[in-house]
């Protein structure tokens, strides 16, 4: 199978096939992507965020739902956490979307962190790209549960949702220096729980420092029974128009596309660094040092020196 | 750069119970295998789907509602027709009389699991028998 052709006609088990293969650093499959990058752009990529059991995955698919009743296409990525201790993940995020997975307009893949931390795995961005090539509308985008500091989602999407549930109390505190300034627009998840209104005037009132153009707006739901998910859909949609008004669309995708490409330098130059001859060398360096005879500050510099010089 | 295994565990049919389901996918997990877990109540074409887009190395079937005759061979049946069975390895496991066991293998199925089975069993049998390279 030909799977930049196959993609390229809408074959889900090409596109199925190419993730796998990003996911492993195939090259063939990045000169690929590479290839195919200028088919990239058409879809609006959503983030969904948020801490564990907020309903990210229900609402997910409720969002996805209201969008194939209106004839668009749906992609989705759910990335859960990989064990850092036996490399292994039970990716579970599917269960709650069971309704999708005979939708010929859909498409949903887990992913697991594979060690990277952030929120998504390393080859996120690259699976996002290949339904974007695929041709989907509209792409999801799923973080694991996140804390205070998993803000790679932003890198990778063009609108961040970030969900939020009543009785966090003072957490919201805690986590509103990360997480809480990449939020395009907020849903309180579960709003029929008590508590519901204190959350959504704490985050106004969090968000009355913000001062840039966009005010996230903040929103009721509950996403189990459908509840507040058309006005969500709406908001988002709104989002995106206040995006493509006057260039912000190109600006934010060309933040992340510098992010990007450091990130891939950051990767290839380590890939370079830690090569076997300079693992040796650095194995040899590093009895120096602790002899004492060297330092770890001109032996790190020498190498990057060498590398770059090569 | 080796992958990880990437196994769906499925529960095909009408029975509610996935204490085994979890239990297998649980133990695959810690054997360092990206375990898919698709939910109660999958139809054949449901699973066959999540297979392909999860692009999965084994299809894990677990199933406990005595329907296993009908909706197992009808799993292998939709991974021929969707040309991935070549590259999938599909074992099943739950309560499946012994003599069910040679005609569900003949039928497509590698492996059969029944209660009693140490897991270690079912996760050197899927490490021994993968039909792609990772």
């Amino acid at each position: 199978m030909n799977l930049a052709e196959g993609l390229m006609n809408k074959d889900k088990r090409a596109a199925a096939r190419l993730i796998t293969l990003i996911e492993s650093n195939d090259t063939e499959a990045i000169n690929t992507l590479s290839r195919l990058y200028k088919h990239t752009g058409g879809a609006h990529v959503i983030g969904i965020t948020g801490p564990p059991g907020a309903g990210k995955s229900t609402l997910t698919d409720k969002l996805a739902k209201e969008l194939r009743q209106i004839g668009k296409t749906v992609g989705i990525i759910a990335v859960d956490p990989t064990s850092p201790f036996t490399g292994g993940s039970i990716l579970g995020d599917r269960v709650r979307m069971a309704d999708l997975y005979t939708d010929a307009g859909v498409f949903i893949r887990s992913m697991g962190t594979r060690g990277h931390l952030g929120g998504l795995s390393k080859a996120t961005l690259g699976a996002v790209k290949i339904l974007d090539i695929y041709g989907f509308d509209y792409i999801f985008i799923e973080t694991v549960g996140v804390g205070q500091s998993e803000v790679d989602i932003v890198k990778a999407a063009d609108t961040v949702i970030m969900i939020m549930v009543p009785g966090l109390g003072d957490d919201i505190q805690a986590i509103k220096a990360g997480i809480m300034e990449i939020g395009d627009l907020f849903a309180i998840n579960k709003s029929d729980r008590e508590g519901a209104d204190r959350t959504k005037v704490e985050i106004e009132m969090m968000l009355d420092y913000n001062h840039s153009d966009w005010r996230p707006p903040v929103l009721q739901i509950v996403a189990t029974e459908n509840k507040g998910v058309k006005e969500l859909l709406e908001k988002i949609q709104f989002h995106r128009e206040y995006l493509q008004s006057s260039n912000r669309l190109i600006e934010r995708r060309r933040k992340n596309s510098e992010i990007e490409i450091i990130d891939l330098v950051q990767d290839s130059l380590m890939k370079r660094v830690l090569q076997k001859d300079n693992r040796t060398e650095i194995e040899k360096m590093a009895k120096e040092v602790a002899l004492r005879k060297l330092d770890p500050y001109t032996v790190s510099e020498d190498l990057i020196n060498k590398i770059i010089n090569y | 750069m080796t992958r990880p295994i990437r196994v769906l565990v499925a529960k095909p049919g009408l029975d509610g119970h996935d204490r085994g389901a979890k239990v297998i996918a649980r133990a695959l997990r810690d054997a360092g295998m990206e375990v898919i877990y698709t939910g109660l109540r999958q139809t054949p074409e449901q699973i066959v789907q999540s297979a392909i887009q999860e692009d999965v190395d084994v299809v894990a079937l677990s199933i406990l509602s005595g329907a296993h005759n009908h909706l197992l061979p009808k799993v292998v049946e939709l991974l021929k027709n969707e040309k991935v069975y070549e590259e999938m390895l599909v074992i099943g496991g739950g309560v499946i009389p012994d003599e069910d066991i040679p005609g569900l293998k003949e039928s497509g199925l590698a492996g059969i699991f029944t209660p009693g089975t140490p897991t270690q069993a079912t996760i050197d049998f899927i490490k021994e028998n993968l039909k792609r390279e990772l």
